[in-house]
């Protein structure tokens, strides 16, 4: 099999223009969206209470919002999370007393509402380990129990926030520097911002849909930032080679060369990287729902911004045979090498 | 050109074989099993109580798989659940004589069915995050503010009795914040005391201003000794948890710093949130008391007369049982420190310090009652708790020392009792989180369905793709994997749900690498190159290449595990090893692999790589060599 059969080199830069421009409209949309929508941060960032709650039968949203909001605690979200038995009930921060007894309270209510009563009882899991917990009774049955639950305090979210700007202002620089002392710095300045103008899409997309942003998205836009900037590492990378080995092209050909000629390799890796983010699209849950959407995104638009973005912006700036030349590793193809050259 | 020396063969071997000893036991799964460890700090488990834990365990019955000490407790693994309900009944009645003050924890708990000779090997299962396994997280924060006042308070207090001692007249001593304030009548007085302060509180930084007609010394808590009250301050908060916490019966709790100012609390398998803070919130509080030792308390102690008037008998602890005066002497609150130090004869002691009001009542007492003996009582939940029983051998006052301990572990034992008392600096809880067991064990079958499933299809498509070097490439991927769950099960890093999909998408990414190889390869194949050939230089030119790529996913991984916390570290945890792993396997591995199958093949025709299609007509302005 050989999906990629192309018998000369594609004129990508040719068209570099017009896929910057696409781009930097794309960009533009996506912090309008930004600016005016805003992200819909999750609790970590927020502070709040979140609870996770699962019903016997499927879940009236409507009744437990309104059982939640009875309680006067403030902006109460209620949403189903996964399957219809499961609702996911966010508060936010309330200034008075004491935020922790927020779940205890909430849960009290709700088991009311379902005609329980709440109490605590030892039960021993499947595996042997006995935990305490407590139970909603109705009669015999078990009308709702508590899945999970989540409360950080304000100074929390807002030192995640902070570290989260940091981390990516740490990828950013780190990854510049990098690719300065490996290639030269008119690539590391085009990968970078390449690879941003991808951040900003994703964020975009976040914050045009309203999809939660959890630290685990921020986690899958960082790893992405690192794996899509490989795809311009790999595209430079051929661009130095075509630049040592063909001197009659000139920069347009090389680059067009070198794009074609990774064409292939970027396919398949991403394709691959994609069916497995697909199956945790699938497979993984509503946890890592949103988690697998950010990977999706960001390495779709991975693809295209290291193809069209990043080397049309290298080429804008500048690039010459001789900036890489001088720098970059001396290992030079030797011209007695047998094995050398002949490469399409 | 294609073969391996025997040494990078037997480092792969090696590498396989650790991998699959560290890899098995997250295959045998969990038995039921009962862990005792101790409820009491004065009280150490140690081989002894394992032999204890058997003998209780024989005469009941009950046949475990074995009985081991472990770090600081005893396991006994059960095939069934049921023996081990009988097995926890019959230890927490055989080892605590009162249920309802129980000397050793006895708690169920899982242990790996793996075999002997792997846990032997230290090769355990991967440890698996609360959000895997259910449980409550707590994050507090520890006031550090209050620890600071606090300090200033105690230090204003020893201030004022230094000035008394040597007769130096002051007008008043106040604590502004974390400031001690000293007002003199005259400069003589005031000099006089600035030089006696400078000299004998180093703790704090001294400047003059003058403050109307009277003359003011100012002394600011130096930034060091703030760092070390801070320091302090949070350990003595971390020991008391440590404590408090063993009260709850958690089997494997996790208590830790993390920053500065906060402390993180992780109870597996506990889901009662209100009883574990609760008892995690409470206090205790630590009381110096004379001991009695007349006849009648004598024959209290023995217990064949009645606890005179006005005293008080204990009966657990260190020197227990004992008979005290009800009221204390000096409590927590008054002490300052109490740090393990040699004494003057070399022998392990304890060196106990108490603020001003502490000291003048201490030595109040043991004025009178040199040759009689004192006890340091815990109190927790109205429970008293002896820590010791000591001789006053002379007058004391604010530092004292208290010896005879024998051992160096019993000094530093005790040190951290006294210290444990109470909370040196309030705490709050500012994150918590609670997760059900039922949704833990859902989200490991989640997280496994997403890596078992991308990886066959990642797996499908290679050797589709890539035939015999895509067999290769996904047997590198196999070992990848193998690799990854060896090395976090080694290092017990915990794994969570970001972990689990950071294996999931550590192996989409390190397909990279094998595709780069396989790429190149066919490219060779394709100009020309001989099989040989064109497999030399393909894993050669592809290295470049694949090391520039996962150095900067690499960055991307540290950044997040240098600023992230909770499930982003549970992330970059994972996706940095398997960075490194995958390097390992998809570069030196399937080069292995290929050059066992090819390297001796003298005479290689073709390479099973998939169709390597050529281009008809080679365009001219791309064939030209160098």
């Amino acid at each position: 099999m050989e999906f990629f059969r192309i018998q000369r080199d594609i004129p990508f830069m040719r068209h570099a223009l017009v896929f910057n421009v696409i781009s930097l409209l794309t960009f533009l949309v996506a912090v309008f969206f930004l600016v005016t929508k805003g992200l819909h941060l999750s609790i970590e960032f927020k502070g709040g209470t979140l609870i996770e709650a699962s019903y016997a039968q499927a879940a009236d949203i409507g009744k437990v919002r309104s059982t939640v909001e009875a309680m006067q605690v403030g902006e109460v979200q209620v949403q189903s999370f996964g399957n219809t038995r499961n609702v996911l009930i966010r508060l936010p921060v309330s200034g008075d007393g004491k935020l922790g007894d927020m779940v205890d309270r909430v849960f009290g209510e709700l088991c009311k509402a379902e005609a329980g009563t709440v109490s605590k009882k030892q039960v021993k899991t499947d595996k042997g380990e006995v935990i305490d917990k407590p139970v909603c009774e109705a009669g015999s049955a078990e009308p709702v129990t508590l899945q999970r639950s989540e409360f950080v305090g304000p100074q929390v979210g807002k030192e995640l926030a902070e570290d989260g700007a940091k981390a990516l202002a740490f990828v950013v620089i780190g990854i510049t520097i990098y690719l300065a002392f490996r290639f030269e710095w008119k690539f590391s300045v085009a990968a970078i911002v390449a690879n941003l103008h991808d951040v900003v899409i994703i964020l975009g997309f976040f914050a045009f849909f309203q999809w939660e942003f959890s630290l685990s998205v921020l986690a899958a836009v960082l790893a992405v930032l690192g794996y899509s900037v490989n795809e311009s590492v790999v595209i430079f990378d051929r661009i130095r080679e075509a630049f040592r080995r063909y001197r009659k092209m000139d920069t347009h050909q090389v680059i067009d060369h070198a794009i074609t000629s990774t064409m292939s390799r970027t396919i398949i890796t991403h394709g691959s990287t994609q069916m497995m983010v697909l199956s945790m699209l699938i497979f993984g849950g509503p946890t890592l729902h949103y988690f697998a959407v950010a990977l999706t995104i960001g390495i779709l638009f991975g693809i295209y911004s290291s193809v069209f973005v990043a080397a049309a912006i290298a080429m804008w700036l500048g690039v010459k045979r001789e900036d890489l030349m001088k720098s970059g590793p001396s290992k030079d193809v030797d011209p007695n090498d047998p094995n050398a050259g002949a490469v399409v | 050109m294609n073969r391996y020396p025997w040494w990078k063969y037997t480092i792969l071997a090696i590498a396989l074989l650790v991998g699959v000893t560290f890899t098995l036991p997250n295959f045998f799964g969990e038995a039921p099993a009962v862990q005792v460890s101790s409820g009491k700090a004065t009280l150490k488990v140690d081989s002894t109580t394992a032999q204890r834990v058997e003998q209780v365990l024989k005469d009941a019955g009950l046949k475990p798989d074995f009985v081991q000490f472990e770090g600081s407790s005893v396991k006994a693994r059960f095939a069934d659940g049921d023996s081990q309900l009988k097995a926890k009944d019959a230890l927490a009645k055989a080892l605590n004589p009162d249920l309802n003050d129980p000397s050793y924890i006895v708690a169920l708990n899982l242990l790996s069915r793996s075999p002997h000779w792997l846990t032997a090997v230290h090769a355990l299962p991967m440890y698996l995050g609360l959000d895997l396994r259910g449980g409550v997280h707590f994050l507090m924060q520890v006031d550090m503010k209050a620890a600071l006042t606090k300090k200033a308070e105690s230090l204003a207090g020893d201030i004022r009795t230094l000035l008394r001692d040597k007769n130096l007249r002051h007008a008043g001593i106040t604590r502004d914040g974390n400031n001690v304030d000293i007002r003199f009548r005259d400069r003589e007085t005031l000099n006089a005391a600035a030089t006696l302060l400078a000299d004998q509180m180093a703790e704090l930084q001294w400047a003059q201003t003058p403050d109307g007609t009277d003359f003011k010394l100012t002394g600011t808590l130096k930034p060091e000794a703030a760092r070390l009250v801070q320091d302090a301050a949070i350990k003595q908060n971390i020991t008391t948890l440590h404590n408090r916490v063993n009260a709850l019966g958690v089997a494997e709790p996790v208590i830790q710093q993390q920053g500065t100012d906060r402390v993180v609390i992780e109870l597996p398998g506990v889901q009662d949130t209100a009883k574990a803070k609760d008892l995690i919130g409470r206090t205790a509080n630590l009381e110096f008391r004379l001991a009695d030792m007349s006849l009648e308390a004598r024959a209290a102690v023995e217990g064949t007369g009645p606890v005179p008037f006005g005293r008080e008998r204990f009966t657990v602890g260190r020197g227990a049982p004992v008979v005290t005066h009800k009221e204390a002497v000096a409590t927590g609150e008054m002490l300052t420190n109490a740090q393990p130090r040699p004494d003057q004869n070399g022998q392990p002691a304890v060196s106990v310090s108490l603020d001003a009001k502490g000291g003048r009542l201490m030595r109040d007492m043991t004025r009178a009652n040199v040759g009689n003996f004192m006890a340091a009582i815990l109190f927790e939940k109205g429970k008293g708790e002896v820590l010791t029983v000591a001789r006053i051998q002379s007058e004391f006052g604010n530092d004292f020392q208290i010896t005879g301990m024998g051992t160096t572990d019993a000094a530093n034992d005790l040190a951290l009792l006294l210290r444990s008392g109470s909370l040196a600096a309030p705490m709050e809880f500012i994150q918590e989180s609670t997760v059900g067991p039922t949704l833990g064990a859902d989200n490991i079958a989640k997280g496994f369905d997403s890596v078992i499933y991308g990886f066959t299809a990642i797996a499908v498509f290679m050797c589709a793709y890539y035939l015999l070097f895509g067999l290769f490439s996904t047997a590198a991927l196999a070992f990848n994997l193998l690799l990854l769950v060896a090395v976090l099960s080694m290092l017990q890093a915990t794994l969570s749900l970001p972990g689990i999909a950071a294996i999931a998408l550590t192996l989409g990414m390190a397909i990279d690498a094998n595709v780069l190889i396989n790429e190149r390869v066919r490219e060779e194949l394709r100009g020309g190159a001989s099989p040989q050939a064109a497999i030399n230089t393909g894993y050669e030119r592809a290295f470049a290449t694949i090391l520039d790529s996962n150095v900067t996913t690499l960055i991307a991984g540290i950044a997040l595990l240098a600023f992230g916390s909770g499930p982003i570290k549970g992330f970059a945890v994972v996706h940095c090893l398997g960075i490194l792993t995958s390097m390992f396997s998809a570069v030196v591995f399937s080069r292995g692999l290929v050059n066992l199958w090819y390297g001796r093949q003298k005479k290689l025709k073709g390479v099973l790589i998939g169709q390597v299609w050529k281009p008809k007509t080679t365009s001219t302005d791309v064939s030209a060599n160098t």
